[in-house]
């Protein structure tokens, strides 16, 4: 491999690490508190989550009806 | 001292190595400056910050549906927005869209050829994407008719130099998202088969890819063998972030329903959250019991639990706040390939090598 290939190659990962380095970053106590308010905000609406009834979830088998 | 060269080679010589070295240096320190940001943040673990969260009951779910119809090894599955439709492919070159309420099989098409390891429906409902061994990714109309020949349709939309890992269709059914064991991602127009940006930066096969929520903008994030995890931007081409803490392959990749976050699984028998805005791991998904693979993972609806299958044929389920695992799923007799969650969330389907699929409620 040439020298000037390797360079414009080293040229390119040291151009990424700057840009990755130079990044906004929140602190992990703000973002777990976002992450877990998100899913608080939305468990109702999770079915899988709640368990819906069978009669709401066309996945699960309907109760028979029967006349007694 | 220098050896007798001739003058412009002199000159040449000494300030390339130079410039190298700098440049080394300079990449070690920018990763040593990454790791120390990173480090700085990371003042609790997100287990912590979720302790006072009310801890999940029992589960239960179980298999709802069974889907035979594949001769072999089911690779990839992928549901309608309409909730009910599947398409799936199979390692026989087999792709099959079923009716998940029904278990019937609405079409079927023949590849040309074996290990189908990607499929996708489109956005419409009216077409699947598919590839595999071929390098390609294969769009075909779906008809109405159930007789025509669905394969006479086929449009050959991407041209990779290896196999095709992953396909998706953007938020229309006009361009496609590629990932593959060439180790690029690539963003394709599906009518002119043009290429519209290419991803480079993995350094071995790119294996899984997953568009962001649309609310959250035009990213993606792809997972590969080189362990790596990247975020793309789909407009520059430029990988925005990237994570490297898996053991091993990633195979599958998945935003948290939110767009801030996203999991991922690896053969290193782990499962993993990574916080966009904290840019970083914030959990682990583990247990010293489960030594197999993780082939696939998703989210369900509220972000709350996390569905993985595994190399050795079971679901794990996760509560993605606690760290815990909530539940464990058995039925697969063979490996489980490939989970999604059904677009409303009310079902997740699995695909095995033990030739089915299972929709779980």
């Amino acid at each position: 491999m040439s020298s000037s290939s390797s360079i414009v190659a080293m040229k390119k990962v040291v151009q990424q690490l700057r840009f990755e380095a130079s990044i906004n970053r929140v602190k992990v106590s703000q973002a777990a508190a976002e992450l877990q308010q998100f899913c608080m905000n939305n468990a109702t609406q999770d079915p899988l989550l709640t368990g819906m009834s069978s009669s709401t979830n066309p996945f699960r088998p309907q109760k028979v009806c029967s006349f007694l | 001292m220098r050896s007798p060269l001739s003058p412009e080679m002199a000159t040449q010589e000494v300030p390339l190595n130079e410039t190298l070295a700098h440049l080394k240096t300079e990449s070690e320190t920018l990763k040593l400056k990454l790791e120390e940001e990173r480090a700085k943040l990371h003042d609790v673990e997100l287990h912590q910050v979720a302790e006072k969260v009310e801890g999940l009951g029992q589960f239960v779910m179980k298999t709802r549906r069974t889907l035979k119809g594949h001769g072999n090894k089911v690779l990839c599955m992928d549901w309608c927005k309409d909730k009910r439709r599947i398409v799936s492919s199979s390692q026989d070159g087999k792709v099959i869209v079923w009716d998940a309420f029904t278990t019937n099989k609405e079409h079927a098409v023949t590849m040309p050829c074996t290990w189908v390891m990607a499929c996708a429906y489109a956005p419409s409902g009216c077409a699947v994407a598919c590839g595999g061994l071929d390098n390609k990714c294969s769009v075909y109309p779906l008809s109405l008719d159930k007789n025509e020949n669905l394969a006479a349709k086929k449009k050959s939309v991407a041209m990779h130099t290896n196999y095709l890992s992953a396909c998706s269709f953007t938020n229309s059914d006009m361009q496609i998202l590629t990932s593959s064991g060439d180790g690029t991602c690539a963003l394709w127009d599906v009518e002119s088969g043009q290429l519209l940006q290419s991803f480079h930066g993995h350094a071995a096969d790119v294996l899984c890819l997953d568009l962001a929520p649309s609310e959250t903008g035009n990213t993606f994030v792809s997972g590969g063998c080189d362990k790596k995890a990247n975020v793309w931007d789909m407009r520059s081409g430029q990988c925005i972030q990237s994570f490297e803490t898996h053991e091993s392959d990633i195979n599958s990749v998945r935003y948290y329903p939110s767009g801030d976050a996203f999991a991922s699984g690896s053969d290193d028998a782990t499962c993993r959250l990574y916080d966009l805005r904290a840019d970083r791991e914030v959990a682990i998904y583990s247990k010293e019991s489960i030594i197999f693979g993780v082939s696939s993972v998703d989210f369900s609806l509220s972000g709350r639990l996390l569905f993985g299958g595994y190399n050795d044929y079971t679901i794990n389920v996760w509560d993605v706040l606690k760290g815990t695992r909530v539940s464990i799923l058995f039925g697969h007799e063979n490996r489980v390939s490939t989970l999604r969650v059904s677009p409303d969330g009310t079902a997740f389907c699995t695909g095995s090598w033990d030739h089915t699929l299972r929709i779980w409620a």
